[in-house]
């Protein structure tokens, strides 16, 4: 039983960095029907730069862990925001009258860029995160001891989807974003200017995108280029999983998924981890395609 | 005798009942019309029985078969043709090419024959080029063959929906609305070539607003409102009835 | 025809005489192209003529090259006389993985053969049904024999490689131009639309499914055979998208744009192996760029023609 809470938590922090990750698909699937090949790229270079932050000022040393944390965390988003509105700037808007597949290849081509990219400036190579800078210590939860970095991810992610999910119902430009997801010429004749609330989403979803990479490198300790790779395609399964389009089943689906992958990399076979995920996506799209809580997705049959 | 029986067919879209109750028959050789105000449900029926939608209810007989359940391209193969009411050519490929889709059904050579090219296949090329051109004369298009769909005229475009329809060697034609975004002498050539079709033994089903075609051209006429059919009869017949007349002009307010 | 079949014949007159001015070491390139220009062919059935989105291609290479791995290590059976099998095998895996997923939508077909690739690799790593080898594959393939001649050297397997691929843009420009090949175009041109006109669209896509499989396990064969070694790296989705991308950007559903885009794809690099590490960078920068400029790609199939002059209307405008 104690194993299974330890999955479980260990699932649910890790669900937190998918749901992360699939909010960034979702949002921008939502407005333009386009999966963002390159989001996951987006994620690698949000840790990659809070490395680069992290060593090159020493913020640690300065000011202790948690405010630390929070400042890098701020100066990563804002960041991998602006290499999102560039990279819509660039390779999506020119396509925006173009057949589906030409922004797929653009996508692609994009996600190629960045991956190399990283590469060359950084190296190809493992890169290794300063270990001693935060918390070891096992927090003891009704007889359980679980590691406290797991808990401040998840309490992290939920504050930021939770900010997300605010941001959405309540204000008027999170209004404007729902509004351009359902129907993008509606809402232009309603007078909301479809350019910057596309400009928006790429800000968002690559933010929180660049969040959960810093995560990933200070929970992980290690960073690698093509770690986006793996953890872009199980955030979009995560994605397709609470129904694309729809930003609370972003949410669910990611959360929903870190629990299956870790319980089942425990009770069936570590080394079917990452198969887990991919079955979950085929099953999904032939059983469910408009994912657990539906596609907001105005279909045009 | 009865090619085409419609009986008790619904469709329902959520709430809504686009179709309901509905039944009819269309004799083997004749021009039946289907009309009625917009949103009566004549393009749904359409849809029910060339199988892109599937009825709640009811049964389509073609045949003395029942086709509900069957994919579209085995209801094309059986003898039904269609046309749309919004165009669906393939608007980047050539005249020619859209045609020869028609005459894709009544061909046999797969995949293995196309790359071994047998001499059956090879004939059946030559011959189904020879149909897919007799088509297209028929409804004045041959000089165009090579042509882009998109590049027609919007009458054109439907005449070549048309003869692309009759490249599937039909039993019955479906035509939805075709003299939609045609002008008098266009029409009036489409009124003949009906009635040529027709001569080919050609059974005729159509959707149109525009009366004058209708009268002049339908043998038998069944009328829909609101999804249910409230009258039919010989165009006479039709004319002269007040609950039709009601539907397309609605009650006088003094009444 | 006439032209482009003279074309062709130059095309392949070229290529016969290529191996006398090349060196080994260009010889392989070439050879490598010859690989890449086959599966790309394969796959321009499935995604250039069909309008099929699969991402998924090298999942069906794998299969070819380990049916042929296997069948040739564990049984002895001849590496040549194993292709057949390896592309009946790839074309089973195609038939069974493709039909439950034929019917969706672009976007999500996309992703589906992704994760099937994906799992496909993963399972070559782990050792599925203890056959595969695991991560470090299978060595020891024997080599090709032509009636007791040994194909070993890359100006031998030049001609293997290219002969095939002779064969194969014979026959894929015979599928092109008949029934079949437009059904595929119908498809791809508007769905509904093919269906009202009597095509059974679900059995084409499989169909296209099948034999772009079939030919890229036959391909996985010769591939096999001419590494003698074999590991699931070689067949990761990083190798779907660079056949996805010579497709589409040589000019998706046209033969001779996939060719060219086999060579400019597989062959520039080498021209400009010294600046390997920026390579892939221009090569990102590359497609996101040719599909704002260019989206149809370098040679997009143009029209196609019909032999009708007999048919004409006297009088005529041809």
């Amino acid at each position: 039983m104690e194993e299974f809470f330890q999955q479980l938590t260990n699932g649910l922090a890790v669900g937190g960095i998918y749901a992360l990750i699939a909010l960034g698909y979702t949002m921008v699937y939502g407005v333009m029907k386009l999966i963002n090949f390159a989001h996951g790229d987006l994620f690698t270079i949000g840790a990659y730069l809070g490395l680069t932050l992290l060593v090159s000022m020493g913020l640690f040393d300065k000011i202790g862990p948690l405010p630390a944390v929070i400042l890098l965390a701020i100066m990563v988003m804002i960041l991998v925001a602006i290499i999102g509105a560039i990279l819509e700037r660039v390779a999506y808007r020119p396509l925006r009258q173009s057949p589906r597949l030409s922004a797929v290849v653009s996508a692609l081509g994009a996600s190629i860029f960045f991956q190399n990219a990283i590469m060359a400036i950084y190296s190809p190579k493992f890169l290794v995160y300063p270990h001693d800078i935060l918390p070891k210590a096992a927090v003891n939860i009704l007889g359980l001891d679980i590691p406290i970095m797991r808990i401040i991810m998840f309490s992290t992610s939920l504050v930021l989807m939770a900010a997300l999910y605010f941001f959405i119902q309540k204000t008027k430009i999170g209004t404007a974003i729902r509004a351009a997801a359902i129907d993008q010429g509606a809402a232009k004749l309603m007078g909301i200017n479809v350019d910057r609330v596309i400009m928006l989403v790429f800000c968002i979803g690559p933010a929180l995108g660049g969040a959960a990479g810093l995560m990933v490198g200070l929970y992980y300790g290690q960073i690698n280029f093509s770690m986006g790779w793996m953890f872009g395609l199980k955030a979009f399964t995560a994605a397709i999983l609470g129904g694309i389009g729809n930003i609370p089943g972003a949410m669910v689906g990611g959360l929903l998924l870190g629990v299956i992958e870790a319980l089942g990399a425990a009770y069936i076979s570590i080394a079917w981890k990452d198969a887990i995920a991919f079955c979950v996506l085929i099953l999904i799209l032939i059983v469910r395609p408009t994912g657990l809580l539906g596609e907001r997705v105005a279909e045009k049959v | 005798m009865t090619l085409l029986a419609i009986d008790n067919l619904s469709k329902s879209f959520g709430g809504l009942m686009a179709v309901n109750d509905v039944s009819f028959d269309v004799e083997a050789g004749s021009i039946v019309g289907l009309i009625g105000p917009n949103g009566a449900g004549k393009t749904t029926v359409f849809n029910l029985i060339t199988g892109n939608y599937q009825p709640n209810a009811g049964t389509v007989l073609f045949d003395g078969q029942n086709l509900v359940g069957l994919p579209t391209h085995t209801i094309v193969e059986r003898g039904i043709a269609r046309t749309f009411q919004t165009i669906r050519l393939f608007q980047n490929m050539s005249v020619l090419e859209n045609v020869l889709a028609g005459g894709h059904c009544r061909m046999h050579s797969g995949s293995v024959a196309a790359m071994l090219r047998t001499k059956t296949q090879r004939r059946e090329e030559h011959e189904s080029m020879r149909q897919a051109m007799a088509e297209l004369e028929f409804v004045s298009l041959a000089h165009e063959w090579k042509n882009k769909a998109k590049n027609l005229s919007y009458g054109n475009q439907r005449l070549l929906e048309i003869a692309r329809a009759l490249a599937t060697k039909p039993k019955l034609i479906v035509l939805d609305e075709p003299a939609g975004g045609m002008n008098d002498q266009e029409t009036h050539d489409l009124i003949r070539l009906i009635r040529v079709i027709q001569d080919r033994g050609i059974t005729v089903l159509l959707i149109e607003h525009d009366m004058g075609l209708v009268m002049r051209v339908c043998s038998s006429l069944v009328v829909l409102e609101h999804g249910a059919k409230i009258a039919s009869g010989t165009p006479a017949e039709i004319q002269a009835n007040p609950r039709v007349i009601e539907a397309y002009l609605g009650v006088d307010s003094d009444e | 025809m006439k032209s482009t079949n003279i074309l062709y014949l130059a095309f392949a007159l070229l290529m016969a005489s290529c191996p006398m001015f090349l060196n080994a070491y260009w010889t392989d390139v070439f050879n490598n192209v010859g690989l890449y220009t086959i599966l790309a062919l394969s796959l321009n059935v499935i995604l250039g003529h069909a309008g099929l989105f699969h991402m998924g291609h090298a999942a069906f290479y794998a299969i070819g090259a380990y049916t042929t791995a296997i069948l040739n290590t564990t049984f002895g059976i001849p590496v040549l006389w194993s292709m057949p099998l390896a592309g009946i095998m790839a074309g089973i895996f195609a038939m069974i993985v493709a039909r439950p997923i034929i019917h969706l939508r672009g976007d999500y077909l996309l992703i589906v053969t992704i994760g099937i690739v994906e799992i496909v690799r993963i399972a070559l790593i782990n050792n599925v049904f203890d056959i595969t080898g695991g991560a470090n594959g299978i060595f020891g393939i024997s080599r090709p024999t032509v009636f007791g001649y040994k194909i070993s050297k890359p100006d031998q397997f030049f001609y293997l490689i290219w002969g095939f691929a002779a064969v194969t843009i014979f026959l894929f420009l015979r599928l092109e131009h008949s029934r079949f090949g437009r059904a595929l175009m119908y498809i791809k041109e508007d769905e509904v639309a093919a269906g009202g006109s009597g095509i059974n669209v679900p059995h084409h896509k499989l169909v296209a499914f099948i034999i772009g499989a079939v030919w890229a396990g036959m391909c996985g064969t010769i591939y096999a055979s001419k590494m003698t070694i074999i590991a699931p790296e070689s067949f990761s989705f990083a190798e779907s998208v660079v056949l996805f991308t010579i497709v589409i950007l040589g000019g998706a559903g046209s033969i001779p744009g996939v060719i060219l885009g086999a060579f400019l794809l597989i062959g520039l690099p080498e021209v400009f192996r010294g600046l390997a590490e920026y390579r892939m960078l221009v090569f990102g920068a590359a497609m996101v760029l040719m599909m704002i400029f260019r989206n149809q790609g370098l040679l997009p199939p143009g029209p196609k023609n019909y032999d009708i002059a007999s048919l004409l209307p006297a009088g005529g405008r041809k």
